[in-house]
């Protein structure tokens, strides 16, 4: 019978694996190249293990969770000095206004630059501005910031002495360079994104008679959101982790201090401080001089980093496995940079 | 798209020359290849009721596309009529595409992309008309299926949203119509039971007619197909054919297609372009079975193309 004749022959066949490549033929610098190659990627590991390794016991080991939940207090005894609750709302505060302020405008600018992008002068000028701010290291835009916040039409942004005299260290300040710094990134995300559409999907909307606002508005945006929200959740990251705008433009005080007794706009032209300007002012390098809470306030602004770009893969890889993704844009990049 | 270059020509008939068409009366100095105002053929590929209104809508005048230096089409001349289905055939980089989509002005979106010649719809030029009427009037469906990643519903939805509207409120008026759209493309009895689907959860050829119902729920005169089938596998052709020969009643169906048993069975006119230029234009019986140009001869033999 041939069914029989078929059933006998199911069993498969041994499968021969075919040799892998052989690297002896190749010539020595090639093969030395390799090795060094490989020598990185395994250092590369280590170091990013160390870090976290190293934070975690460390951190671990000194994070209290009345750490979490007590404000600074004055003291140069480690066990009387309180927690960083100011700074984590400092960093919170901080983080939402930048977020805010930045999000609209880099989606906006790359939704224009991108659909219409005229005059081209003005779309060049645009796209090289927004690559040099992201070039501008974030100390510059610190003391840029210095300056253009302590005129004295910008007090109400800050605190402003008798004498008209501006500090220009407040959330508020910070938040807006903050916001500058972040542009760039969602700028970024939202454009390559968009990039990323197929050309039909465009078509589609326009050959309905749909206007390119509509079109935007209604079909690429959306199409984008992941894209966006990777952008965001990217530049968030950035924003926690700059000390530099902190120390110069949040006055990195102990605690959260209002300026005037309205309550959400007193804490927002006050000072105060973040993680990082926590964790630099209790480190052996700072004034503080409490290195057990500068490890511990570490090692939660690490993780909040570290849960921020799980959040990103997520969010830009998606749930979905890659066969059901909606088209190829769906996948996109901000990661890799 | 096709190709801006044009294809490399291939000798057919060493005999004649290949790219001119016999000699016709020229009336008036018209274009040489001017469509001959045939009757509607008598003998259609598919039966439709006798009586069938068939009303000029659209007319191409001496059209002349270019993008940049290339002229990709060459005095084209086409009258696109309400009740009848027009069939443009021909080789890769003959200009059909391009044709078609000068029609609602999409060449516009290409940059360097010029015209000249005369689109007339319902008699005024095309672009007098404010763009985006024109394609709401002469709306158009793509090659690939390109349902916007939203629901069923609201892929109809947007297109029935009025200019100006951001979000029109779930209404039984709308829904009404979003259901009709999805009947006249013969999708509705699928997907009635959920239209929150993600459109692109549906297959090939579903997406393909919910574009169709996208494209129809705009209220459009003229309809431009362009190439509608050819991701689709032969069930989902046969199922989109049947709708066009029977949407060709209530507007004027314009596709272009490679494949000549599909021009020959939804096809009442036939217009056959090479590099650009019209050669032959006909009912689609005459074209198909008694070509009056070697180089259609050619193409429907399947001597190149």
């Amino acid at each position: 019978m041939a069914t029989a004749e078929l059933g006998g022959r199911r069993t498969p066949p041994a499968v021969a694996q075919p040799p892998r490549e052989d690297i002896s033929s190749w010539p020595l610098i090639d093969r030395i190249a390799y090795w060094l190659c490989w020598a990185t990627g395994i250092a590369l590991c280590a170091i990013a293990a160390a870090i976290v390794l190293f934070m975690l016991v460390k951190g671990i080991s000194y994070l209290r969770p009345s750490l979490l939940l007590h404000s600074p207090a004055p003291s140069l005894h480690q066990s009387q000095s309180g927690g960083f609750l100011d700074p984590i709302i400092g960093t919170l505060i901080v983080t939402l206004i930048g977020i805010l302020l930045a999000a609209p405008v880099g989606v906006a600018l790359a939704a224009w630059l991108s659909e219409y992008g005229r005059p081209a002068w003005l779309a060049r000028a645009v796209e090289s501005s927004i690559e040099m701010i992201a070039g501008v290291p974030s100390i510059v835009l610190a003391i840029f910031g210095l300056i253009i916040f302590s005129q004295s039409f910008l007090g109400f942004l800050s605190s402003q002495a008798s004498d008209g005299a501006v500090t220009a260290q407040s959330f508020l300040v910070a938040g807006i360079v903050m916001a500058v710094l972040a542009l760039p990134l969602v700028f970024g995300a939202t454009r390559e994104a968009l990039s990323q559409l197929p050309a039909r999907l465009r078509e589609a909307s326009y050959a309905l008679g749909k206007t390119r606002a509509t079109t935007t508005w209604r079909v690429l945006l959306p199409s984008i959101r992941p894209g966006i929200a990777g952008g965001v959740v990217l530049s968030m990251g950035r924003i926690i982790g700059d000390t530099a705008i902190i120390v110069i433009l949040l006055g990195t005080t102990l605690k959260n201090e209002p300026n005037g007794g309205v309550p959400v706009l007193g804490t927002l032209r006050g000072t105060g401080s973040t993680l990082t300007s926590y964790v630099y002012g209790n480190s052996p390098a700072g004034e503080g001089n409490a290195p057990q809470k500068a490890y511990a306030a570490a090692f939660v602004l690490l993780m909040m980093v570290l849960a921020l770009n799980a959040l990103v893969t997520r969010l830009t890889t998606g749930r979905t496995p890659r066969s059901s993704r909606p088209f190829p844009g769906a996948r996109f990049w901000p990661l890799g940079r | 798209m096709d190709s801006m270059l044009p294809p490399p020509v291939r000798r057919i008939a060493l005999d004649r020359d290949p790219t001119v068409a016999p000699a016709r009366p020229p009336v008036n100095g018209a274009p040489t290849a001017t469509p001959t105002a045939a009757p509607v053929a008598a003998r259609t590929p598919r039966p439709r009721p006798a009586g069938t209104l068939v009303s000029e809508r659209m007319r191409a005048e001496s059209v002349w596309l270019a993008y940049g230096e290339n002229w990709v089409v060459r005095d084209v001349s086409l009258p696109m009529r309400q009740g009848e289905v027009l069939a443009l055939i021909g080789a890769s980089g003959s200009g059909k595409t391009t044709f078609l989509r000068s029609l609602n002005r999409l060449t516009e979106i290409t940059a360097g992309a010029a015209r000249s010649g005369r689109i007339t719809l319902d008699g005024q030029e095309i672009h007098e008309l404010e763009v985006n009427d024109l394609r709401q009037r002469v709306s158009m469906v793509f090659q690939q299926p390109n349902p916007f990643p939203m629901s069923i519903f609201d892929n109809v939805a947007y297109a029935l949203a009025e200019r100006g509207r951001r979000r029109r409120r779930r209404t039984p008026e709308l829904e009404e119509a979003v259901a009709d759209a999805l009947r006249r493309a013969g999708l509705y009895e699928e997907v009635a039971g959920d239209l929150d689907r993600p459109a692109l959860k549906l297959s090939g050829g579903q997406q393909q007619r919910l574009c169709i119902a996208r494209a129809l729920a705009v209220q459009p005169e003229v309809l431009l197909l362009d190439e509608p089938c050819s991701a689709l596998d032969p069930i989902s052709t046969a199922t989109i054919e049947e709708l066009i020969v029977e949407l060709r009643e209530s507007v004027a169906v314009v596709i272009v297609t490679h494949n000549l048993q599909q021009a020959f069975r939804v096809a009442d006119h036939v217009a056959f372009m090479h590099l650009g230029e019209l050669v032959e234009y006909g009912p689609s019986e005459q074209v198909f079975d008694h070509p009056t140009v070697q180089r259609t001869r050619d193409y429907i033999s399947g001597a190149f193309g």
